[in-house]
């Protein structure tokens, strides 16, 4: 049993050339999920941008949140899109969204059985997934 | 305010096409396809490349307009212009983009294109093999989530659910293209016809909604339209295909990274389609064929609602295959096989189809020909869509 979810080679995630999303992963290395929220009007903002979309202040800051969501979409993935996954099989992708936080939406893989059934709505938690040089986030159900 | 309109301002005369090839099939490189299209199109047009001043096109197609405009002798070169996007978001926006140019006066005869040989560069339903995924990707790529079908997958899957609509009305949509690329010789897909049980059975690219028929092709080919201003549409030998309404953009914050557009579930035309329908004067019951760009069926869909086309809660009943299907169906889509079935040109073949139908020599012509909406590249952004007509139109 591999410690990752999917096969290892996809492409590894990159704050360059702006650093932008830096504090998220340095977040996830001390299993820490962290997302923006406006230092001016309080709004929660993800995935991050230099300014905020509702208020236009370019004070942001990053705060940990608890990683708990709910399914808004998902597929599951058959054809291979990078060489890494040649013959791995299909694999779940969920969109969850996270309600208490003015319902901001993550992309991550649905741990467990890739050929279970998904539900939207469904309740789910935020699991880290170290790797050697990243921690990502992946999520199961509650 | 009523001069601030595109609509009767500019006229389509001319139309081009290289033959279609699967990705990898064409034996001229891609922008030998461009000049050849431009070619075929000036002779449509009755003119030489020579008296062609302008260039527009999206996609960020290869073919640069200044070694285009050089190596055709272009007399003058007076406009070029690119519409920002990957894909056929930019279709009918480069069209509008020509006609905005010829309609005020920036220039005479613009080319509308796009040149695309799929075998002789990337594809698109595969990553590049980057080792790294920075930007949007950072946080899509090591989830396995790469491909234009991935990332639209989650709003047909999401819409899918809101609206309880189910797979048949994704197959109804891929069986009329497939439908009608039979009689079209251009078509890749000539020959090949397909029935439900055959898409049924095709192979999941992604569940649950993505048959392997209802994504689009991969081609090699290349396609152009000429666009003047109305006032000499008629010095031409073909009957014009008149400008009646165009739009271009987005909803509201519908590049968001991380899939977090306000109204996600979205083809990106619900803030553009009453623009559009404004400025033609027409609305959705006007339309007497409609050519909707098939990335994947679903955002036909979402954009056949978001049009007002369809609604939501009818699409299961509405969306079976002869109310598609020329010449007699309620709605005729996508009348020369569309991107599924006659080839991807990112669009451009679904503008050439609504001239032909203007003109009356479609290869499945309908009757009733005066109006003609195309939709551009749905679920990318920046999106966009026109609506073209006969004269009696005007």
């Amino acid at each position: 049993m591999s410690d990752f979810y999917l096969p290892e080679g996809l492409p590894a995630p990159s704050s360059a050339p702006d650093g932008l999303a830096q504090p998220y992963w340095d977040g996830t290395k001390q299993r820490k999920l962290m997302v923006q929220k406006c230092r001016g009007c309080g709004a929660w903002q993800w995935g991050p941008e230099w300014i905020c979309h509702r208020c236009h202040s370019f004070d942001l800051d990053w705060q940990e949140i608890e990683g708990r969501g709910r399914i808004y979409s998902y597929q599951r993935p058959h054809h291979p899109v990078h060489a890494a996954l040649n013959g791995h099989g299909p694999y779940i992708v969920v969109l969850v969204e996270l309600p208490q936080y003015g319902n901001i939406r993550m992309v991550g893989n649905l741990l467990g059985d890739p050929r279970q059934e998904v539900k939207i709505g469904a309740p789910v938690e935020a699991v880290f997934e170290p790797h050697a040089e990243f921690t990502l986030v992946q999520w199961r159900v509650s | 305010m009523s001069d601030r309109t595109l609509r009767g301002k500019a006229a389509i005369v001319g139309i081009g096409q290289t033959t279609y090839y699967k990705h990898g099939g064409s034996p001229d490189s891609e922008f030998k396809l461009a000049l050849m299209a431009v070619v075929n199109a000036c002779k449509d047009a009755g003119i030489s490349p020579h008296d062609v001043d302008g260039f527009a096109s999206y996609g960020n197609d290869r073919s640069d307009a200044p070694r285009l405009a050089s190596a055709l002798g272009c007399k003058e070169f007076r406009f070029s212009n690119m519409f920002w996007g990957g894909g056929g978001g930019g279709v009918c926006g480069a069209v509008a983009n020509a006609a905005a140019a010829v309609a005020t006066g920036m220039a005479d005869c613009v080319v509308a294109f796009r040149s695309l040989a799929q075998g002789q560069f990337a594809r698109y339903g595969r990553g590049t093999g980057a080792p790294l995924a920075a930007g949007d990707d950072q946080f899509l790529f090591p989830y396995g989530m790469m491909s234009p079908a991935q990332r639209f997958a989650m709003k047909v899957t999401r819409f899918m659910h809101e609206h309880g609509i189910r797979q048949e009305a994704l197959r109804a949509i891929s069986l009329a293209c497939y439908h009608h690329a039979q009689n079209n010789p251009n078509a890749v897909m000539r020959g090949r016809p397909l029935d439900a049980a055959k898409y049924d059975n095709s192979r999941w690219i992604i569940e649950p909604f993505f048959h392997l028929f209802d994504c689009c092709q991969e081609n090699d080919g290349a396609a152009a339209v000429i666009v003047v201003a109305a006032d000499c549409a008629k010095d031409f030998p073909n009957k014009p295909a008149y400008m009646l309404g165009a739009v271009q953009g987005c909803d509201h914050r519908s590049a968001a990274p991380v899939h977090n557009m306000s109204g996600y579930p979205s083809s990106h035309f619900r803030a553009l389609a009453p623009h559009l329908y404004n400025m033609a004067k027409l609305g959705p019951a006007d339309m007497q064929v409609v050519q909707c760009y098939e990335n994947f069926t679903g955002g036909v869909l979402m954009s056949l609602v978001e049009h007002g086309l369809v609604k939501p809660d009818e699409a299961n009943e509405f969306l079976v295959t002869e109310n598609l299907l020329a010449p007699d169906g309620r709605m005729p889509l996508n009348t020369s096989g569309g991107n599924l079935a006659e080839c991807y040109m990112h669009g451009l073949e679904l503008v050439i189809e609504s001239v032909h139908q203007i003109r009356g020599d479609a290869v499945n012509q309908l009757k009733r020909n005066d109006t003609a909406i195309v939709i551009g590249g749905p679920m990318v952004t920046p999106v966009s869509s026109i609506i073209l007509g006969s004269e009696a139109a005007l």
